[in-house]
């Protein structure tokens, strides 16, 4: 049916249309693009700062700043450092292995619950519920450090007894002597429960992306809740929950004050995630920061600019997932 | 069976005729269709609505609607916007309760049995009753061949012979021998029209009584509006068909029975149902006759 | 014609008598998590939980099974599971509050206000020493942090919303992990770039500067989903008047943005408020009333609070520290609550 043209006018070319911007808005341009530009510079920044006091450590460490466990300054009569050894691969690994149990425990509560805020709760207790989840997300990390020490201890020891009691043959639940108290599994438990209430919310926001019009088709075809949340809602939102999950990664990676007050911040690779010692390395930094000389602090800065480098990574990942698939289709 | 139906039909011709001044009963020339038709005792007795109103908060939007859809006919529902045809329509498959600030009255009667009875199974009455939207919404998820299936999926249906029911599908809503050869291929890559097609294979897999179509052709071109109504003519045969509206001539062409709605700024109501013949022809309302003359809308 | 209106209703919602078979089963649930617990070596609060999740799980499944079948059972299993997520999401948070309020009330009185810890030690009662000086030192630390990232928050927010230019995806991004900086990195930078090669010295300055950094994310962000609230009519009746776009910002968007604005400020403060790692580092931290940033080291109300819990071991110092953390969730309650209102009226 197609008509064949046999010859097409040329178009004439598009007209350019410019307005030149008046002097004072050419000002505005310029001081708001300059303040844009600050999140680059400050994030620049502190790559740079750090940079040039760790850099050192890492040229002498190299890898081994990464892959060795070991932190020791020796130093002679005068004060002088005459030996050092960094190495933060026990915290790097205390780091991971804290906030893998935060996300294994938190990311599937925070999905369910964003699910329930989504599909089940309609009306004041919608709107109550979210307030007080978006209110807990505000929650200083003190706060929940010294309500996991003094009030929550207690039952997450009991927890971690009752699986190393049954679990106990699986050597991640094992424990070479019987102290559950500030273990890394307290610890993870407690990130948990600071990163459900910011989980929670980017998931509620995904899920109430989800396009009206497949949730109805589903609907309409004789789905009941689940099978239209398994065949629309979860697909479409995977991505995104998984950014979300990220973003709890990278805060539960970087929580110092929390980590220090429940976990016992001991310098030895632990795997035993029941036995009370552990660390990660920002509550490293803290600890030893109090009695670092000036060449141990640039050991400190290094580990400041490996925790940095880390989570920016894991929060592009994070961003990179949202943006990808928050808005969009599949 | 179809005596059964057949005495069904006239008790609701006396109520209707008593309760309402319809000028001539659906129920009575569809029940002569229905019978002269062989096989479709299968259809049930069709759906039926008894004092149908509705809300969204406090505006009453549709106003004491009574109209029945006798199995195997075609009902196109007309009007001009804001007249309620739509909410009527969603109210037919429980649709309408998505809405948080919904609510309704009356009666939705799918073979005798009111939809809206306390203990009713939403999801069974949506199974029964299927729905075509206004925009093509395939699982972008799922490929073409999952989509049609999408239903069975969905409801937890268990049939063997899937491949049959795929095609079968995809034979009666006319898209087969576009997409046989790319089953496989993802929902999106179809044009408007054919998507539109996929959603109604889609609806049509679960095997439903009845089918309501809200404006399915509204974003489509000329041509795919052709091939949906060729469509919705073939599948008239094995059921019954709701279709809401705004083209005048497309009512014309594919439907038995037309209704007219309008609101005069107040509730929508249902101002005239007839053959569709006669109400393009010989409307008994002048508000009628001024809409499908075109002298507003 | 006199037609007669029904009543309108909603026939989809659960009948009373849906709720009582629902009420019935968690309660009979509950029975049997209590008889469980009894009869079987399940103890404590964990086990009654599970107990009960069990049982409820079987009994909500059981039923929807019996009156609508399979899919309807299976169904109903995933409004269990979503609700109880739901409870063990609130659950720390009930704790934490009645745990602040139960333990913190007493070390409440009215000295607070006027009484440093210059003097007090940890034996001393309680009403010997109060938080002034943390008071006055997190006020002017996170009003100094207001004053840096306030304007800079603004700026990334209408360069994103208003200018939009090339670079505004990147500095989404940016923004974002900006906001994941963990904090005691920000305290880290701090002492770098600042603290060591200039200053030498520990100050309330620095926590300002180093609670900047965690503010600016915040305000930025908030800003800029408020702009993003304002209606691009408004902007364009703006220019269409012939005003440049300086002009139409300054006097058009942000008045009509104000308590959006606000709100940013006010979630910025909740944000770095009960920060506590960067200020370990950099404030100092001192126990007498300092109102000078720029010298001497400063307290503040984290600080205060750590120091009570982690150096103190006497009941009066828990009883400081809890009184403390009292006092720091009130702020957060209160601007919590402060911008909610705001961000519930109308934006314009």
């Amino acid at each position: 049916m197609a008509i064949e043209l046999k010859e097409r006018p040329t178009p004439p070319p598009a007209r350019q249309i410019t307005t030149k911007p008046r002097r004072s808005d050419q000002v505005f341009r310029i001081i708001v693009t300059i303040g844009g530009m600050a999140s680059l510079v400050i994030l620049g920044l502190i790559a740079l700062f750090l940079s040039i006091k760790g850099m050192h450590i890492l040229v002498d460490e190299k890898f081994n700043f990464i892959t060795e466990s070991r932190w020791e300054v020796i130093t002679d009569e005068t004060g002088n450092v005459s030996e050092a050894n960094f190495g933060i691969g026990a915290m790097l690994i205390g780091t991971m292995l804290s906030a893998a149990i935060a996300i294994l425990v938190g990311v599937p509560i925070s999905v369910l619950s964003a699910l329930y805020l989504t599909f089940y709760a309609n009306g004041k207790v919608k709107k109550i519920l979210i307030s007080v989840i978006d209110l807990m997300a505000a929650f200083p990390s003190l706060l929940f450090g010294f309500w996991g020490f003094f009030i929550f201890m207690s039952s997450a020891e009991y927890w971690a007894k009752l699986i190393n009691k049954y679990l106990g043959f699986i050597p991640l639940f094992d424990v070479p002597t019987p102290i559950f108290e500030r273990s890394p599994f307290i610890a993870g438990l407690v990130l948990a429960i600071m990163i459900i209430p910011i989980v929670t919310s980017i998931s509620r926001e995904i899920f109430d992306q989800t396009p009206l019009d497949r949730v109805q088709a589903a609907y309409a075809l004789g789905a009941t809740k689940l099978a239209m949340i398994k065949a629309v809602v979860i697909p479409y939102g995977r991505g995104g929950i998984i950014g979300g999950a990220m973003l709890g990664l990278g805060r539960a990676m970087g929580e110092t004050v929390a980590v220090y007050t429940v976990l016992n911040v001991v310098y030895q690779v632990n795997w035993q995630i029941l036995f009370g010692a552990g660390g990660n390395v920002a509550s490293l930094i803290l600890l030893k920061f109090g009695e670092a000389g000036p060449y141990e602090v640039d050991a400190l800065m290094a580990a400041g600019l490996i925790l940095f480098l880390l989570t920016l990574l894991v929060n592009a990942v994070a961003d990179l997932l949202i943006n990808r698939f928050g808005g969009k289709g599949r | 069976m179809t005596d059964s139906q057949n005495s069904n039909n006239n008790e609701k011709d006396e109520k209707m005729t008593t309760s309402h001044a319809t000028p001539a009963s659906l129920s009575s020339v569809a029940s002569a269709r229905t019978l002269s038709q062989p096989g479709t005792a299968l259809l049930g007795t069709g759906l039926e609505t008894r004092g149908v109103h509705a809300w969204f908060g406090k505006k009453h939007v549709l106003s004491d609607v009574t109209l029945d859809f006798a199995a195997g006919t075609v009902t196109a529902l007309i009007g001009p916007s804001g007249c309620g045809k739509s909410t009527f329509l969603r109210t037919l498959n429980r649709m309408h309760e998505f809405i948080p600030t919904a609510a309704m009255a009356g009666e939705v009667l799918l073979d005798g049995k009111d939809i809206y009875a306390p203990g009713t199974d939403v999801t069974k009455i949506r199974l029964r009753v299927g729905m075509v939207f206004q925009k093509p919404n395939p699982f972008p998820s799922m490929t073409i061949g999952q989509n049609v299936l999408s239903g069975l999926k969905l409801a937890q249906i268990k049939k063997s012979d899937t491949d049959d029911l795929l095609e079968s599908c995809l034979t009666r809503a006319g898209l087969w021998s576009e997409v046989k050869d790319r089953l496989g291929e993802h929902g999106g890559a179809l044009s408007g029209g054919q998507q539109q097609r996929l959603c109604i294979a889609r609806s049509l897999a679960v095997e439903p009584q009845v089918l309501l179509m809200d404006e399915p052709c509204s974003a489509l071109d000329p041509g795919s509006t052709f091939r949906i109504e060729e469509t919705i003519a073939e599948l008239a045969k094995t059921m019954t068909i709701v279709i809401v509206t705004h083209n005048m001539q497309q009512a014309a062409r594919v439907s038995d029975y037309t209704a007219f709605f309008l609101s005069d700024g107040g509730p929508g109501e249902m101002i005239e149902a007839a053959p569709t013949s006669r109400i393009f022809s010989s409307p008994q309302d002048k508000r009628t006759e001024d809409y499908v003359t075109g002298r507003f809308g | 014609m006199n037609k007669v209106i029904p009543a309108p209703s909603k026939p989809w919602q659960p009948t009373l008598v849906d709720k009582f078979e629902d009420l019935l089963i968690i309660v009979g649930s509950l029975g049997a998590a209590g008889a469980i617990v009894k009869l079987t070596g399940l103890n404590g609060k964990l086990g009654f939980f599970f107990a009960f999740f069990f049982t409820l799980l079987v009994a909500n499944f059981a039923f929807h099974f019996a009156k609508r079948g399979l899919q309807a059972a299976k169904d109903s299993l995933l409004q269990v599971f979503t609700a109880m997520a739901i409870v063990v999401t609130l659950i720390p948070i009930i704790s934490i509050v009645a745990t602040v309020v139960s333990k913190g009330y007493k070390g409440l009185h009215w000295g607070l206000l006027t009484k440093d810890m210059a003097l007090a030690s940890v034996n001393d009662p309680i009403a010997a020493g109060g938080l002034l000086h943390a008071l006055v030192g997190t006020i002017i630390m996170v009003g100094g942090a207001l004053i840096i990232s306030f304007p800079i928050g603004v700026l990334t927010a209408l360069y994103l919303t208003e200018i939009n230019g090339k670079l505004a995806r990147p500095i989404k991004f940016l923004v974002q992990a900006m906001s994941g900086v963990p904090s005691i990195v920000a305290g880290l930078f701090i002492l770098s770039s600042l603290v060591y090669p200039v200053t030498k010295a520990l100050s309330g300055l620095m926590g300002s500067l180093a609670l900047t950094i965690l503010m600016i994310p915040t305000i930025a962000r908030t800003s800029e989903e408020m702009l993003r609230l304002i209606p691009n009519e408004l902007r364009e009746a703006g220019v269409a008047l012939g005003g440049t776009q300086w002009r139409t910002v300054a006097g058009v968007v942000l008045p009509a943005a104000k308590s959006g604005l606000v709100t940013a400020i006010i979630l910025g403060i909740a944000r770095i408020i009960g920060e506590t790692a960067p200020l370990l580092l950099v404030t100092g931290g001192g126990d007498a009333l300092n109102t000078n940033p720029t010298s001497g080291a400063m307290g503040s109300l984290p600080y205060y609070i750590w120091k009570a819990f982690l150096t103190g071991g006497t009941p009066e110092a828990f009883a400081r520290a809890w009184g403390g953390m009292l006092v720091l969730l009130s702020f957060i309650f209160i601007l919590f609550g402060l911008a909610r209102y705001l961000s519930g009226r109308k934006v314009g």
